[in-house]
């Protein structure tokens, strides 16, 4: 009998035991996830096949810089999948549905659309999954107001900025905003809903300065502009304001040439500002200005450790090495520095490990990329400061401008800021006119600990 | 009205630049009844192939020799391969074969050449020239005149030499022209050479005014139009439908856009083109169908 109350007490002991194990096993088995899932949708064929491709490349090549160079973010390495969209809203829906839920156990922390139409189609799907939508440079304005738009980042410069600081580009141009009075400036633009975003702006900013403005519409693809530069030759503005996308632009620089109009006088906004837009131009482009947050150039330090451990050991995803330093690969390199400095301000917080949506989100409401950490990263003179937070998901709301020479840009202004506080009304409209659409209650400033 | 005219005179000569993609269409549909949708991918694919074997270091002459005799192979190659295994199939499955050709042409261009956006310099300075109170565009003047020297080579080819007469014979009634010894296929295959020949001429024209680049292919839009209002099966019809949607195009830009409050002409050459369907549905000198019952 003993022996049997003893075998018992054996096995129960052992039972204990053998559950301590199993759930210290349990948790010794579910360590956090140490890499960081990043899905790109890309658009590799197709029609604006040539914007994108460079653009992923500085993606990839600075994941693959801080991968090799500084083991990832805090020891989390980045891993990454492409899913074609050809820029298209179906395909790009159909691709944000496959990696929505993350791969390998890591979550997405942050999704690029890299199309405006996509990720307008995104904007209620996104803030229902949780997963910030970071759109730099395009992107819904008023989603500007985090408030209403907790999941969607149209970081650095929204379109509103962009006509603000052309407009402010040639008041320094012409002596002053008291200057602007009496000028004629018209916009050539993309007819479409990305080529009108910037009217309300501009209405304002005409009303507050004085000067005419001239909208005038390009219908997509844009591949004759005859009648739209007769019309400008007819109108004779002082300046004009070109807001256009893929084949538009350089055949808006050729038209403007062969009907006398001066190429310097005519600004592209930021989708008209690579090389790509103003090198089938051909000799005439020479003068054109444009608008950039990332300018043109392969001299910074970033792109020296880029070159030591990607482009050398021959790891880059550069097929044209010409493309090192265009204002595309850069603009990929900014895409890249902000994603992951967001990643790594809510590692910040959440430990460091791979980051969700949510989790992510906070880190983008809190990240601050300050002159010291651009330094640090070797991207000053390429990317701007950026400060974010829950009533703010912009940033910066400055640009620079840079002039074609027939063969490369170079930087011809300073940072110029956007009259951020003459718009912003305008914007908290728009967003409570959606708030209101969609009966959304707007956060309030103390969801931003959270 | 100086300005009217301006307009007027600067949409006739864009005009002619569709007229030139048009071209292509009609010689194929003239001699096989295929409406080739692929035209467009065909001109995308000479001026990338003309520009990438100038990145090669080939002069100009050389990389239009080479690009022209791809561009032939090509033709044929669509004729071989593609339609002839197809022959007295449904128009509708000989068009939707060109319809997947397109996109297998652009992508296998894009494959095999590249995706970036090449300039393409044909020396012709584009400056405008005063005539009178207006500017006219010195290159689209150049276009103009290569269009109208293409014309009337191809007016010769199809009136004047015993392959063009063929190929009439063959567009007019395909079983009497077999049955009096005609190689129906062999034609085919010379008219798709000239189509390939035509692709390089509007890819050149079409590369050098905007880059060559994927959008080359969006010219077919505005050629589609072109076709509808003068007609599948005549080139002198591409060519005056041509200038008809380019004069067109242009003042209803100026004049009806602004009360529309946006851009007319992505859908205003349509909108004539149906116009001109209801009024003449063979379009201004199509040939009219007329079978016995």
């Amino acid at each position: 009998m003993s022996s049997r109350i003893g075998r018992l007490r054996r096995a129960a002991i052992l039972a204990v035991v053998g559950l301590g194990l199993g759930a210290g096993l349990s948790s010794a088995e579910e360590p956090p996830v140490q890499k960081q899932y990043i899905p790109l949708l890309t658009y590799r064929v197709g029609a604006y096949a040539s914007s994108g491709i460079p653009i992923w490349a500085g993606i990839i090549d600075y994941f693959t810089y801080l991968n090799e160079a500084e083991g990832g973010i805090n020891g989390v390495k980045l891993f990454w999948d492409e899913c074609e969209t050809e820029w298209g809203v179906e395909k790009g829906v159909e691709c944000y549905e496959r990696v929505k839920g993350g791969k390998d156990g890591s979550p997405v922390p942050i999704l690029w659309p890299h199309s405006d139409p996509i990720g307008k189609a995104l904007t209620e799907k996104a803030a229902a999954d949780k997963i910030p939508l970071v759109t730099l440079n395009y992107g819904r304005t008023e989603a500007v107001d985090g408030r209403v738009f907790p999941y969607s980042f149209p970081v650095v410069l929204s379109f509103y900025s962009e006509a603000s600081t052309a407009i402010n580009f040639i008041a320094q141009k012409v002596g002053g905003k008291d200057k602007l009075k009496g000028l004629k400036i018209a916009t050539v633009y993309h007819d479409s809903p990305y080529g009108k975003e910037t009217q309300p702006a501009l209405d304002l900013l005409a009303k507050t300065y004085g000067f005419e403005n001239i909208q005038i519409p390009v219908a997509h693809p844009g591949n004759d502009q005859s009648a739209q530069w007769g019309r400008i030759r007819q109108l004779k503005p002082d300046w004009v304001f070109l807001r256009g996308w893929g084949v538009m632009t350089p055949v808006a620089v050729k038209t403007a040439a062969k009907t006398g109009f001066p190429v310097d006088h005519i600004i592209g906004g930021i989708w008209s500002s690579s090389e790509e837009d103003v090198r089938p131009a051909g000799a005439v482009g020479k003068g054109y200005l444009a608008i950039t947050t990332y300018p043109a150039g392969a001299d910074f330090p970033i792109h020296d450790k880029i070159r030591r451990f990607v482009i050398d050991t021959g790891k880059s995803n550069l097929q044209d090495k010409k493309s090192f330093g265009s204002v595309y690969y850069n603009s990929g390199i900014v895409d890249a520095i902000i994603l992951t400095e967001a990643i790594r301000t809510a590692q910040g917080k959440f430990g460091h490990r791979a980051i969700n949506g949510e989790e992510a989100r906070w880190g983008l409401e809190h990240l601050d990329i300050t002159d010291q950490r651009i330094d640090e990263i070797g991207a000053t003179g390429l990317q701007p400061t950026l400060e974010l937070s829950l009533s703010d998901h912009e940033g910066g709301g400055i640009a620079r401008v840079i002039q074609w020479d027939g063969a490369k840009w170079s930087t011809v202004s300073d940072w110029i800021q956007a009259d951020r506080d003459l718009l912003r009304p305008l914007i908290l409209e728009r967003a409570a006119a959606y708030a209101r659409e969609k009966g959304i209650t707007p956060r309030s400033d103390a969801d931003s600990t959270n | 009205m100086d300005f009217f005219l301006e307009t007027l005179v600067g949409g006739l000569l864009a005009g002619v630049m569709y007229a030139l993609v048009a071209i292509g269409f009609v010689l194929i549909y003239k001699a096989s009844g295929v409406f080739n949708f692929a035209q467009g991918s065909m001109v995308l694919c000479a001026a990338l192939t003309f520009v990438t074997l100038r990145d090669k270091g080939l002069d100009f002459w050389s990389a239009g020799l080479v690009t022209l005799v791809v561009m032939v192979a090509l033709g044929v190659a669509i004729e071989r391969v593609v339609l002839r295994p197809l022959v007295n199939q449904p128009q509708i499955t000989l068009f939707m074969a060109t319809l997947g050709l397109s996109f297998v042409i652009e992508g296998v261009a894009q494959i095999l050449m590249g995706a970036s956006v090449h300039e393409l310099d044909l020396g012709v300075v584009d400056v405008p020239v005063e005539v009178g109170p207006i500017q006219i565009s010195q290159f689209d003047l150049v276009a103009a005149g290569v269009a109208g020297a293409l014309v009337i080579g191809l007016s010769i080819f199809f009136s004047a030499t015993r392959i063009g007469v063929s190929l009439r014979a063959i567009a007019d009634d395909p079983q009497a022209a077999l049955s009096i010894g005609i190689r129906l296929q062999t034609l085919w295959r010379i008219v798709w050479g000239v189509a390939g020949f035509v692709a390089l001429v509007a890819g050149l024209l079409w590369g050098a005014r905007q880059g060559v680049q994927f959008s080359l292919t969006f010219v077919v839009l505005k050629a589609l139009p072109v076709l509808l209002i003068g007609g599948f099966t005549s080139i002198a019809g591409a060519i005056v439908g041509g200038l008809i949607v380019g004069a067109a195009d242009s003042l209803a830009e100026i004049y009806i856009g602004p009360l529309l409050g946006g851009s007319v002409s992505t859908w205003f050459a349509y909108v004539l083109a149906v116009v001109f369907l209801l009024i003449r549905p063979a379009g201004l000198f199509g040939e009219r169908a007329i079978e016995r019952v």
